[in-house]
C-alpha cells in the first residue's frame, strides 16, 4: 500500500495546496494502488489516461491559483452514473457496450471541481441488491476479513464496489447511490462514512434510474468531513431533474464544529428489533452514551410504523424500477436478441440482459401495477408511506436527530444469504425507512464485531437539514476513534 | 396469497420478459414468500391516508413550452444495436 492514496480528502486538499505533492502524483499512486486491488473487483472499468489527463489539468490550474473544492482529488464513480464518452454498465448484462453521450449532473459537478477519475465502480445489477452479488461482472470482494479467517466477506451493497474501493484506500472517495440503504449499508459493511442526502439535494440526471422517488446520490468517504467536501460538490439545483430542489446547498464542512451541547437526540424504541444481537445493542448504546457525554439529550421517542416499511418499500420499490426498465429494450442501445417479430425480440433480450434479482424486482413490480391490483397493493404502499413519513415528522417536533444502528448485522460471506431473497431484503431494516420518508441519513464507522469486521451508526435528519448530520456525526466520529484498517492482502 | 405459473407467466409477458419453465417455478416460490410477507400491510389501517405522490413537498417547476436541446440524431442512435440514416432499425412490425 502506498501512501499518498492514504491520504484523507482533505488532507490530499492540504497538500496540493502546500505543493508536497502535485495532482499527477496522487493519480499516479492511486492508479498503481487500483491496479494492485484488482482481486477486489471493485472496478468494472479503469480509466488510468483519462485520470492522468485530468489530473494533468489540475496541477495547470493549482499553478494558476485557480483550484476547485476537489481539485486533484481521484475518485471512484460508481457504474450507475454516465460518463461521457467511457462505458458505463449499471453492472447489467443489457447495457453492454453502453457509451453515454452525455454525463451525469452530479459527475460533472466532480468534474467542475476539479477532481479526477479513476474509473468506474461495480455494483449490483441497477443497484437491485444488499451484498454486490447480482452484479453481471462478479461479485466485489469486501478488504474486510474475519479475524483468522480468508473466508471472502460481502462489501454490501448496492454501492459495493464503492465502499470496498474506499475501505481498501484506492481512492479517498467515490459516487454512490442510495434506493433503500445501497450507500449506508455498504458503508456499514466496509468502516467507511456514507450520506444520503435529502431526496432532492443532489440531481439524478445521468443517473440509471431503479426507483425514482426513493433514488438519491451521495458520497462514500473515509471520514466524516470528507462526505461533507465531496457531497458540497455533488449537491445543487439541477434544471434538468425536475425533482431536484431549488435551494442553497450550506457549507456542509463548516458544519463539524464538535459541538453538540443541549441537542435532542432520539432514540427510536421500534428500532430494538426481535433477535438483535447484543453487539448492535451495545454499540447503539454506546453511541447513546457517547452523545451524553459531549452534553446532548437523549429523548425516547416512538416510529410506529417502522416495520411496516421495508414491506411497503418491496411494493414501491419494484413498481417504479418495473416502469424505468422498460426502456431496455434491445432497441436504442445494449444489448439485444434476435427475435422472429419485435415482441420476440424484446422478451429474448430482457430475458438474456437481466439478472435473476432485476428480473424477479420487475415481475413483482408489474404485478403489483397490472389491472385489479393496484389498489392493494401499490396504492396501500404509498399510503403506508405517508404514515411512516409523518411518524418522522412528529418525531422531529422534538428532537434534532435520531441515533440507530446501520445495519442488522456486520459483513456476512459471499453466498450466504444470496439463495433466499427475503433474507437479503431484511439487511434494509433500519436503512430503508429514511428512502421511503425522503430524508437525510448518515452512517458512521462506530466499533468493531466480535468477529473484528467494523459496524456503523446511522443518524437520521430533518429534510434539508444535512449540517446538523455532519455536526452530530463528527461527533460519533471522534468519540469513536476508529482507527481499524483492513490487512493488505489483495495487494 | 400463492403465484402459480400462470399467473408467473402472464406477468412475464407484461413485462416482455421471457421465462423458461425453471425459471417460472422457481419464481412461483420466491414471489408467493415474498408476497406471503407483504400481507403485513394488511395490518395498517390507512382509512383516510392520502396516498404519497411526492416525498418533498414542492411545486413542479415549469418552463417555457420551447426546444431547448437536440439536433444531434448522430449521438442519439450512436448506441444502436442497429441504426440506419439515424433511425432505430428493428424487425418489421406492420404486415
Amino acid at each position: 500500500m502506498s501512501k499518498l492514496s492514504d491520504l484523507t480528502i482533505a488532507e490530499m486538499r492540504d497538500g496540493l495546496a502546500a505543493k508536497s505533492f502535485s495532482a499527477s502524483e496522487l493519480a499516479t499512486d492511486s492508479i498503481s494502488a487500483v491496479e494492485a486491488a484488482r482481486d477486489l473487483n471493485a472496478f468494472v472499468t479503469e480509466t488510468p489516461e483519462k485520470a492522468l489527463e485530468m489530473a494533468k489539468a489540475s496541477d495547470a490550474r493549482l499553478a494558476k491559483g485557480d483550484a476547485g473544492s476537489l481539485e486533484g482529488i481521484p475518485l471512484g464513480i460508481k457504474d450507475l452514473f454516465c460518463t461521457e464518452g467511457v462505458l458505463t454498465t449499471a453492472s447489467s448484462h443489457i447495457l453492454d457496450g453502453y457509451i453515454p453521450p452525455y454525463e451525469s449532473t452530479v459527475t460533472a459537478n466532480l468534474w467542475r471541481d476539479g477532481a479526477v477519475m479513476l474509473g468506474k465502480l461495480n455494483c449490483d445489477e441497477f443497484a437491485m441488491g444488499s451484498s454486490n452479488e447480482t452484479s453481471y461482472y462478479g461479485n466485489v470482494i469486501n478488504p474486510w476479513r474475519r479475524d483468522g479467517s480468508n473466508t471472502p466477506l460481502v462489501p454490501g451493497g448496492s454501492s459495493g464496489g464503492s465502499s470496498a474501493a474506499v475501505a481498501a484506500r484506492l481512492c479517498p472517495g467515490a459516487t454512490a447511490t442510495d434506493t433503500g440503504g445501497s450507500i449506508r449499508q455498504p458503508a456499514a459493511f466496509t468502516g467507511t462514512v456514507g450520506i444520503k442526502p435529502t431526496y432532492g439535494r443532489c440531481s439524478r440526471w445521468g443517473i440509471a434510474a431503479f426507483a425514482s422517488s426513493l433514488d438519491q446520490a451521495g458520497p462514500i468517504t473515509r471520514t466524516v468531513r470528507d462526505a461533507a467536501i465531496m457531497l458540497g460538490s455533488m449537491s445543487g439545483h439541477d434544471e434538468k431533474d425536475s425533482t431536484s430542489v431549488d435551494i442553497a446547498v450550506p457549507n456542509f464542512e463548516a458544519a463539524l464544529t464538535g459541538d453538540i451541547r443541549g441537542m435532542k437526540i432520539g432514540i427510536p424504541k421500534e428500532y430494538r428489533i426481535d433477535g438483535m444481537s447484543s453487539e448492535i445493542e451495545a454499540l447503539w448504546q454506546q453511541g447513546i452514551d457517547w452523545m451524553k457525554a459531549a452534553g446532548a439529550e437523549i429523548v425516547d421517542i416512538s416510529l410506529p410504523h417502522t416495520k411496516y416499511a421495508l414491506p411497503a418499500y418491496y411494493i414501491v420499490a419494484p413498481a417504479e424500477a418495473s416502469s424505468n426498465l422498460a426502456r431496455y429494450d434491445g432497441v436504442k442501445y445494449g444489448l439485444r436478441e434476435q427475435g422472429k417479430d419485435i415482441t420476440d425480440l424484446y422478451e429474448k433480450t430482457r430475458s438474456a440482459g437481466f439478472g435473476a434479482e432485476v428480473k424477479r424486482r420487475v415481475l413483482i413490480g408489474t404485478y403489483v401495477l397490472s389491472a385489479g391490483y393496484y389498489d392493494a397493493y401499490y396504492l396501500k404502499a404509498q399510503k403506508v408511506r405517508t404514515l411512516i413519513k409523518r411518524d418522522f415528522e412528529r418525531a422531529f417536533e422534538t428532537v434534532d436527530t435520531i441515533l440507530t444502528p446501520a445495519t442488522p448485522t456486520a459483513a456476512f460471506g459471499i453466498a450466504e444469504k444470496s439463495d433466499d431473497p427475503l433474507a437479503m431484503y431484511l439487511n434494509d431494516i433500519f436503512t430503508v425507512t429514511v428512502n421511503m420518508a425522503g430524508l437525510p441519513a448518515i452512517t458512521i464507522p462506530a466499533g468493531l464485531s466480535g468477529e473484528g469486521t467494523p459496524l456503523g451508526l446511522q443518524l437520521i435528519g430533518k429534510a434539508f437539514d444535512e449540517v446538523t448530520l455532519f455536526r452530530v456525526g463528527g461527533v460519533v466520529e471522534d468519540a469513536a476513534g476508529f482507527e481499524a484498517k483492513p490487512d493488505n492482502w489483495w495487494a | 396469497m400463492s403465484f402459480d405459473s400462470a399467473t408467473v407467466q402472464k406477468t412475464a409477458r407484461l413485462a416482455r420478459i421471457a421465462v423458461t419453465d425453471d425459471e417460472a417455478s422457481r419464481l412461483e416460490g420466491e414471489l408467493s414468500k415474498i408476497f406471503d410477507w407483504a400481507e403485513m400491510l394488511n395490518e395498517v389501517d390507512v382509512e383516510g391516508v392520502e396516498p404519497m405522490t411526492s416525498v418533498m413537498p414542492m411545486d413542479l417547476k415549469k418552463r417555457q413550452d420551447e426546444v431547448t436541446d437536440g439536433g444531434y440524431a448522430e449521438k442519439v442512435t450512436a448506441n444502436a444495436p442497429e441504426s440506419e440514416d439515424h433511425f432505430f432499425v428493428v424487425p418489421k412490425v406492420v404486415e
